[in-house]
């Protein structure tokens, strides 16, 4: 089964621990990708840029708006996200629970719509 | 009085909570029906007590609350009417004494033998323990498990259902069968444990709970099973590991391995404690999964008095263990071992044998142990690689941080 686990994390803690992101975290994400694809359930992921550069569109009143920021202003924000392909949740949980992000704020693990 | 009332309600829950479910369920099989009786009962309590006073016996209180509630939901349900006749009939035995403190049998060993019953799946066993003996919720036992709750919920559910209708016996297996029987409850204990130990430094409460419930879980088996000398063993393992807990993170929260942590941090009680019950074990001679891990331990620590370490004596330990149990945990760490008793080509050609379990390719262990043998034999390039996958696959941001130190250092 293909799962999405979404990288949210709080901004201001990842803003504040910049020292140890290039020296500490970067390298724990290259190897846990590394370790996605070592262990053949990678799909894909990628990294989103911080959510001071979303832009979002929503239709009010039958017109759309164009509004500066992400969709909604939480304190942790999407910063990007796996797609794994693995047997059950427990396997995905267990993918989750080693990927970096769950230190700066939370993973969260989702089924793909089943598409049959 | 509300305080203390509840305080008392807190108390028979830590306390009575196992043994009412267990003579509740051991009578009816119904573990689901004794435990919803059983809540109410605790609910009622909760109620009723900081009005009325805690009663003599909050324990017989509780059950005779509990077994209303279970016969008027039988009743209702329309369950087999003998199943309804044998819970009266038990319950009259107790009441023949009402009023005075009853002695409620303690059928929690009963329970753990149905709920480690090798026709309940092996991952289950020990949620289901917990759940039953405990009294933990599902939620809480999901993550510790790491299991989402809704699934852990319905696994428990499923798991009670199977115990009645499969007719799962609430008894000690006889003396043939004990042994290996007991393994399985045994096994699941230490599982409780496992998930305990994983949160290092204690911090998350929950977790840090986990492990003593699992000691708490040991010292019951043992009290009640004394002759067995594996019981005592996954005791003597579990209180070795417990000792050296606040050894394992410095005081910036970073990981320190075995090898490097100071014996002035250990756990001395605990230590002694465990050595006893090994010796005791080790004198009925009859050796075991649990006492061979436990004596692992035990030649670990001997340099906290020695001052070095027994590696060869270590490997024997291991080569035991694993003729026992053929388990590839068991070979890494024999290959580690190995390496220290004879050094890292050793070790390295220990690893190389078992390069070709798939089970491993994600198992963190067995990366690290590659990597600093590499490291050790001067392959950089290839302990760079080991140390990196070890890295991608460990939840634990400390012991993350340990590895990634390791590989800068190559």
């Amino acid at each position: 089964m293909q799962y999405m686990l979404l990288i949210y994390q709080d901004e201001k803690a990842w803003a504040a621990a910049r020292e140890k992101i290039g020296t500490e975290v970067m390298p724990a994400y290259v190897a846990y990708t590394k370790a996605l694809k070592e262990s053949g359930v990678m799909v894909g992921g990628d990294r989103l840029s911080p959510s001071s550069s979303a832009t979002t569109v929503r239709a009010a009143n039958g017109r759309n708006q164009v509004l500066n920021g992400p969709y909604a202003e939480t304190k942790e924000q999407l910063g990007g996200y796996y797609i794994i392909d693995v047997p059950d949740l427990d396997a995905a949980l267990s993918w989750a629970s080693r990927c970096p992000g769950t230190q700066f704020g939370a993973v969260e693990v989702r089924p793909f719509f089943n598409m049959r | 009085m509300t305080g203390t009332a509840r305080a008392a309600v807190a108390l028979a829950a830590r306390q009575s909570y196992g043994k009412l479910l267990a003579f509740l369920a051991a009578r009816t099989r119904d573990v689901a029906g004794a435990e919803d009786a059983l809540s109410e009962a605790f609910a009622a309590a909760l109620a009723t007590w900081p009005e009325q006073g805690v009663p003599r016996s909050p324990e017989a209180w509780l059950l005779t609350v509990a077994r209303r509630r279970l016969i008027d939901s039988t009743r209702r349900q329309r369950i087999r009417a003998d199943a309804t006749s044998t819970l009266l009939l038990a319950m009259d035995e107790l009441e023949a004494d009402r009023g005075t403190a009853v002695d409620i049998p303690d059928e929690r060993l009963r329970l753990m033998f149905a709920c480690a019953h090798p026709a309940i799946q092996t991952e289950i066993r020990a949620p289901l323990i917990l759940q039953t003996v405990m009294g933990f919720d599902a939620g809480t036992i999901a993550s510790a498990f790491l299991i989402a709750p809704t699934s852990m919920g319905q696994r428990l559910v499923r798991a009670k259902r199977k115990i009645q209708e499969a007719g799962i016996p609430f008894s000690v297996p006889e003396r043939e069968e004990l042994a290996e029987r007991l393994d399985a409850v045994l096994d699941a204990i230490y599982t409780v444990f496992a998930e305990g130990w994983t949160d290092a430094a204690g911090t998350v409460a929950r977790e840090r709970a986990l492990a003593d419930e699992a000691i708490w879980l040991g010292r019951l088996v043992v009290s009640l099973l004394p002759d067995e000398p594996e019981a005592r063993g996954l005791l003597a393992l579990m209180l070795h590991a417990e000792a050296r807990r606040q050894a394992r993170r410095d005081a910036e929260g970073g990981y320190v391995p075995l090898a490097e942590q100071d014996p002035q941090r250990w756990q001395t009680a605990l230590i002694d404690e465990a050595e006893a019950l090994l010796r005791a074990a080790g004198a009925t001679r009859r050796i075991g999964r649990f006492q061979l891990e436990a004596a692992v331990q035990s030649a670990h620590i001997a340099r906290r008095t020695t001052g070095h370490t027994d590696w060869a004596a270590i490997v024997e330990l291991y080569d035991a263990l694993l003729a026992l149990t053929g388990s590839p945990v068991v070979a890494i760490n024999r290959a580690v071992a190995l390496s220290e008793a004879e050094g890292p080509a050793a070790g390295l050609a220990a690893l190389d044998a078992l390069a070709g379990d798939r089970r491993l390719a994600e198992y963190q262990p067995y990366w690290a142990a590659r990597a600093s043998l590499l490291a050790l034999t001067k392959d950089t390039a290839a302990a760079d690689n080991a140390y990196e996958r070890a890295i991608g696959l460990e939840p634990d941001p400390a012991v993350r941080r340990f590895l990634q130190q390791r590989r800068a250092a190559l």
